[in-house]
């Protein structure tokens, strides 16, 4: 068993090796080498498909063709990357995800924690079959419910609200369905969280005549930021990272968010592969700007959630 | 510098399967039978509210479209106008099992792909997570590598796998020299490739998720254990096999139903790759052709619905009463 002795060595990454210089080194272990080659190994046989998209969108697709994919570079440029931007007008896509995205990331929490504020700090018969409609849902798969909601789409008129005046083909459309289905993840794992606020709290105030909404937006929801914050992250990447809900209920190219109108553009705009790379390229940079920048958040949302399909 | 992020307090919580039955406070976190007297009417309403409207908003969208998937596959509708819905009891389903080419094989291939996952990334996974949690250098930088695709769009992650199998211009063709016409292998094409195909792109994504499962599982295994076993003199395969694995029993849990309905949900991969085309037929695949194909058979698309809703509950009910009766017993 390869215990280690340096005790920093528990925070892992960078700040265990600056320690390790300054406190006394473990001897290096021919075991513990072969662990660091295999895993640099694996890490970077991880990265592989990534690192040849990015290889192959940074070559020219005249050169690639008259020379094969798999051949030394004469010219490497982010050339394909500001065509498929400007040729494919990807601005637009992406101003349609941050539409759908924002109201159903915020909505999605403001409307779960009411749920799980409910279930949680007080005593109600209902409580445990509320959260578990809301777990359940959760975990269906998505085209379980999708022909019926599709035809309720189609029916629902709103005119003047939306472009096409129905719920169908509109970003109101997808934040509402969003919000339905991601709050009952969310519901689960706030009322988690709430439930280990100490529950002083909330009876105090109670006694002293506050309001339960009072004590809602007052006491305990700032007391919940951190698993909020974790939420946030992680309902940001998911719904940023929608494909399907949007392949079906938005019809209008035009009105695609960012991840389906790249199988819209493939065959509309993209004649070359390397175009195609950077175009996929481009899409994921703004969930992997999320999560190098918000990593801590990202990964306990996940595992504090972790009944999430 | 920003620790590791397995190392946040949110993280080091037990995943939800024995979330709830730690927490055994429960019942005295809550406002008590004396204390809701408290509540005025106006609280009350409040409440009422603040329940009521996201739970219409759920149940209406997800709930009642579930429901309404059970009761039209019992008929067939053309989707213009409610006059022409027919009930026609179970010929939707006598169809489905006896006369749809793409039914069993999409069935077979729902569990090819949970029989996949669970068989090859999800040890992989669990074992990366065992090296990487014996505090080593660079940790850090490591499970970002494997973490990476799981931040990915499952349609990128698509595109990007097509630029490795596609038969003229793939890495894999190129590097063994399959790229020219008549020595192609069609790896997307042939039906007897393409899923498996497939699947090496979902597993590579996959493995990240269960690594970091594990990881979060393993950072809640008590440290005197492992003591306990390296003074009995046990080697680190003994003291896994027998210490620390039993102790991930609850992960083990979590990590079998998110497989089970990753591999039910399965859908933007192979749309990416070929449409659910000969050889990676899916019940969501033949769902949703359903909808967005030329054929606007509801009643038919519907029945399909049903037979992934029944599949579906089959594993989220016993897991739910199981994590929940933990929950009031506690």
């Amino acid at each position: 068993m390869s215990t280690t002795v340096d005790t920093n060595a528990a925070t892992g990454g960078l700040k265990s090796d600056l320690h390790g210089d300054l406190k006394k080194r473990t001897p290096v272990r021919p075991v513990r080498v072969l662990l660091h080659v295999f895993l640099a190994g694996a890490a970077l046989a991880w990265l592989a498909p990534l690192l040849w998209a990015l290889y192959a969108a940074m070559r020219p697709y005249g050169e690639t063709s008259e020379k094969g994919y798999v051949s030394w570079p004469d010219k490497l440029s982010f050339e394909n990357f500001t065509n498929a931007f400007t040729q494919s007008d990807m601005t637009h896509y992406f101003v349609n995800t941050l539409i759908i995205a924002v109201p159903a990331v915020l909505l999605t929490l403001f409307l779960s924690s009411m749920v799980a504020f409910y279930v949680s700090r007080f005593d109600f018969r209902i409580n445990l079959f509320l959260l578990l409609v809301f777990t359940a849902g959760n975990l269906l798969p998505q085209q379980v419910i999708i022909t019926p909601l599709y035809r309720l789409y189609l029916l629902i008129d709103i005119p003047g609200i939306t472009m096409s005046g129905k719920l169908y083909d509109s970003a109101l459309g997808l934040v509402l369905i969003h919000v339905a289905f991601q709050s009952g993840f969310c519901a689960f794992v706030l009322s988690n969280y709430m439930r280990s606020l100490p529950h002083e709290l909330t009876e105090a105030a109670l006694v002293d005549g506050a309001s339960v909404w009072r004590l809602y937006w007052q006491i305990v929801l700032p007391l919940c930021k951190p698993a909020m914050a974790a939420l946030a992250t992680l309902l940001s990447i998911w719904i940023y990272n929608d494909f399907f809900w949007a392949l079906v209920l938005i019809s209008t190219g035009e009105n695609m968010p960012i991840t389906s109108a790249l199988n819209n553009l493939s065959g509309q705009y993209f004649t070359d592969p390397n175009l195609v790379a950077a175009g996929a390229l481009l899409t994921a940079i703004p969930t992997l700007i999320v999560y190098f920048a918000l990593q801590r958040q990202f990964v306990s949302g996940l595992t504090l959630g972790a009944n999430k399909g | 510098m920003t620790t590791t992020p397995t190392e946040s307090p949110e993280a080091a919580t037990p995943p939800p399967g024995s979330g709830p039955a730690a927490n055994t406070a429960r019942t005295a976190t809550k406002v008590s039978q004396g204390h809701r007297r408290l509540l005025t009417r106006r609280d009350r309403l409040t409440l009422g509210l603040m329940a009521g409207l996201p739970t219409f908003l759920h149940v209406a969208l997800v709930w009642v479209t579930a429901l309404a998937s059970i009761a039209l596959a019992f008929t067939t509708w053309d989707g213009i106008g409610f006059d022409s819905i027919k009930w026609v009891g179970l010929d939707n389903f006598k169809e489905l099992f006896t006369n749809n080419p793409q039914f069993w094989p999409a069935v077979e291939h729902n569990i090819v792909w949970f029989v996949v996952l669970i068989l090859i990334p999800t040890p992989l996974g669990l074992f990366l997570a065992v090296q990487l949690d014996k505090n080593i250098r660079f940790s850090r930088v490591y499970q970002t590598a494997f973490f990476l695709p799981v931040v990915m769009s499952l349609a990128v992650i698509g595109f990007v796998w097509q630029l490795i199998y596609n038969p003229d211009t793939g890495l894999i063709n190129s590097i063994i020299g399959a790229n020219e016409p008549g020595r192609y292998i069609d790896w997307i094409g042939d039906p007897d490739l393409n899923l498996w195909a497939i699947l090496i792109a979902a597993s590579w994504r996959h493995t990240g998720y269960m690594m970091i499962l594990y990881l979060a599982g393993l950072k809640g295994v008590d440290p005197s254990l492992r003591e306990a076993s390296a003074l009995d003199g046990a080697n680190e395969w003994q003291t896994f096999k027998n210490v620390i694995f039993p102790t991930l029993r609850p992960t083990n849990t979590v990590v079998l139903v998110v497989t089970i309905i990753e591999a039910l949900r399965a859908f933007d991969l192979v749309f990416v790759f070929n449409k659910g085309a000969e050889g990676t037929e899916l019940l969501s695949i033949l769902v949703t052709n359903n909808i967005i194909g030329e054929s606007s058979r509801i009643g038919y698309g519907s029945a399909i619905a049903v037979v992934l809703l029944v599949i579906s509950l089959a594993v989220i009910i016993p897991y739910l009463i199981a994590t929940f009766r933990k929950e009031r017993r506690a």
